[in-house]
């Protein structure tokens, strides 16, 4: 397998060394053209959703292949796919609607950037399998606004597909249409939730809905709706084309298949990795060539913010799989491991994150709006040594008020940080409080 | 008045959604025309309103609700700098405190000639090529280092 990736301009990132690596999602990037058609092609792409219309494949059956492979949703709560398909009303008179989740905008979270930037036509083709198995037969992938780039990379994917006969109206001759088209965010962290997603869709301000109803019967313009992730659906075309069973087994119980991580902080090669489930962390650190400047690793959010940080001693006798990670209380989230070495200082990592989830609160729900402001306010006390003992538990206590009391998960997104950095890293929290300073940066 | 090409462009946008679903189209509507004109202004939101049969305070509401909008004039080249926690942790305080150095202006401020505005972003999702920035939303820029925003800055004259 090559090591490098050829002709792809040098200014972006993430050209990581694939050794090591288990390609499904990013398969392509063993070629010199990776995002084109004829690539994808030429690995036998498209070659799935051709079988499965021709032959008329019944749903049924492409559901539980899904269920087989134990696909979990990518996105970060890694609801098995399977069963959210099987949620979708099978009969529905109108249209039904597909969608693709490709806002992300979590902290450390730029997976599917390399999805739609490198192999968008897997993307569309799992999209289009989908869409043949739920009845779907409009789509929209929602692509974060800022890597404006990789939208026109992938809206000009989607041309070059509907041109060939991939996506349209009676596709290989049947009389399955299936219409896909990108849409963007432009700067809002909550519309990665699905349903301030379909408000965003809809052409509003981004805010999470009531839920129940769910997608699957109120959706986008209020009709049955799919929601996954990019991961998710770019996933689908190998267990149609290898089978459920040859995707699980790729990981272990309970994860199947692989993960794309992406990797970002103190490394010496961030980028994202597509490795198997169930690697071990040192394994993985190994792969990104270590802690950059040959420093100590202190501390790692496994997942995203949204997913508790763990000390350095604690994840390095983890699995990186659903399973692995809850064992250590916090979780696989979106894959988005962020790195920190033993010159961070947590106070100053967290009063960082706090002000995030304040800045992209919707301010829909009173605990989230006006408890992540307190959150930041109170931690930008302690960074300007103004601190005092009992702020501690005062912010363990706002947390906790947050959590739970929310329309949507951002709430307890919000929380878990301060939670588990308090948790993990009290005595830091104490020293900065008690000196007006930080215990690890240098004065 | 709306441009013939802004027209244009969102009437391509509008055939991505239901013919009765006008309104679906207006967070590209916001970007075409905030494009051309470099920023939102009232009327600039009402003409977009107008076109797509919605009620203004509801492109309002779209217009100020995503932090990509600008309502208030940005200069020619808008500089967003991610000060996020992946950024943060590869330095990206230096890059913020070289740019307001080399620019002369603090965040949300216009340079005297009108050229720069820097702004402080939110996560771009681009996390691996941290430090990185935006030039008028659409142009990243990652790696940087203080030399490479220098030569970013030196193209824009």
């Amino acid at each position: 397998m090559a090591t490098k990736i050829k002709n792809l301009d040098t200014t972006k990132p993430v050209m990581t060394d694939l050794k090591g690596q288990t390609l499904v999602c990013l398969r392509t990037l063993t070629e010199e053209n990776p995002a084109s058609l004829a690539t994808y092609i030429k690995l036998g792409g498209y070659s799935a959703l051709k079988r499965i219309v021709t032959e008329k494949t019944k749903a049924t059956d492409i559901i539980t292949e899904v269920k087989d492979s134990v696909l979990r949703g990518r996105g970060g709560a890694g609801f098995p796919t399977g069963l959210k398909w099987s949620f979708m009303p099978r009969y529905f008179d109108g249209t039904k609607y597909l969608v693709c989740n490709t806002d992300e905008g979590e902290p450390g979270t730029f997976k599917d950037r390399d999805i739609i930037r490198y192999n968008p036509h897997q993307l569309i083709e799992g999209m289009a399998i989908a869409a043949y198995t739920l009845g779907a037969h409009v789509g929209y992938n929602y692509i974060h606004g800022e890597i404006w780039q990789d939208y026109e990379t992938f809206e000009a994917a989607l041309h070059e597909a509907k041109a060939a006969g991939y996506l349209g109206e009676n596709l290989f001759g049947t009389n399955f249409c299936f219409n896909l088209y990108a849409v963007h965010g432009y700067g809002a962290y909550i519309c990665g939730e699905e349903t301030a997603l379909i408000e965003s869709i809809e052409g509003k301000k981004g805010q999470p809905r009531f839920k129940p109803p769910f997608p699957a019967s109120y959706g986008v313009f209020g009709k049955p709706t799919n929601v996954n992730n990019t991961e998710s659906y770019t996933s689908i075309p190998w267990i149609m084309q290898h089978g459920g069973a040859a995707f699980a087994e790729l990981g272990v119980p309970n994860s199947g298949g692989t993960k794309l991580f992406s990797v970002s902080g103190h490394v010496e090669k961030p980028g994202n990795y597509e490795v198997k489930m169930g690697m071990p962390f040192s394994e993985l650190l190994e792969m990104v060539g270590g802690v950059w400047k040959g420093r100590k690793l202190k501390a790692v959010i496994p997942g995203g913010p949204s997913t508790a940080v763990l000390p350095a001693a604690t994840i390095m006798a983890a699995t990186m799989d659903y399973d692995g990670l809850s064992k250590v209380r916090s979780s696989l989230g979106a894959g988005s491991l962020i790195m920190m070495d033993e010159t961070t200082c947590m106070v100053k990592a967290l009063h960082r994150l706090s002000y995030f989830f304040y800045e992209e609160s919707c301010g829909q729900c009173t605990p989230c709006r006006e408890g992540t402001g307190w959150v930041y306010r109170i931690i930008t006390r302690i960074v300007n040594g103004q601190g005092k003992m009992e702020d501690l538990d005062l912010l363990t206590d706002v947390s906790n008020n947050i959590s739970g009391r929310t329309i949507c998960a951002l709430g307890e997104a919000a929380a878990t940080p301060v939670l588990s950095f308090i948790k993990h890293f009290r005595p830091e929290f104490e020293y900065y409080i008690q000196h007006g300073k930080s215990m690890v940066e240098p004065q | 008045m709306l441009s013939p090409q802004a027209i244009e462009k969102i009437d391509y946008e509008l055939t991505k959604y239901p013919a009765d679903q006008r309104q679906a189209a207006v967070m590209s509507a916001l970007r075409i025309v905030q494009t051309e004109r470099g920023w939102l202004s009232k009327e600039s939101i009402s003409e977009v309103a107008q076109y797509l049969s919605m009620p203004e305070i509801a492109a309002l509401e779209v217009a100020s609700f995503y932090n990509m909008y600008d309502l208030s004039p940005v200069g020619k080249y808008k500089i967003t700098v991610c000060t996020n926690i992946s950024c943060m942790l590869r330095d990206s305080d230096e890059i913020v405190s070289h740019l307001q150095t080399k620019l002369g202006v603090g965040f949300n401020e216009v340079t005297a000639d009108g050229k720069f505005c820097l702004k402080e972003g939110e996560c771009m999702g681009a996390c691996g090529g941290a430090p990185l920035m935006t030039v008028n939303n659409h142009a990243m820029h990652e790696f940087l280092t203080p030399e490479k925003v220098d030569e970013i800055l030196e193209a824009l004259k």
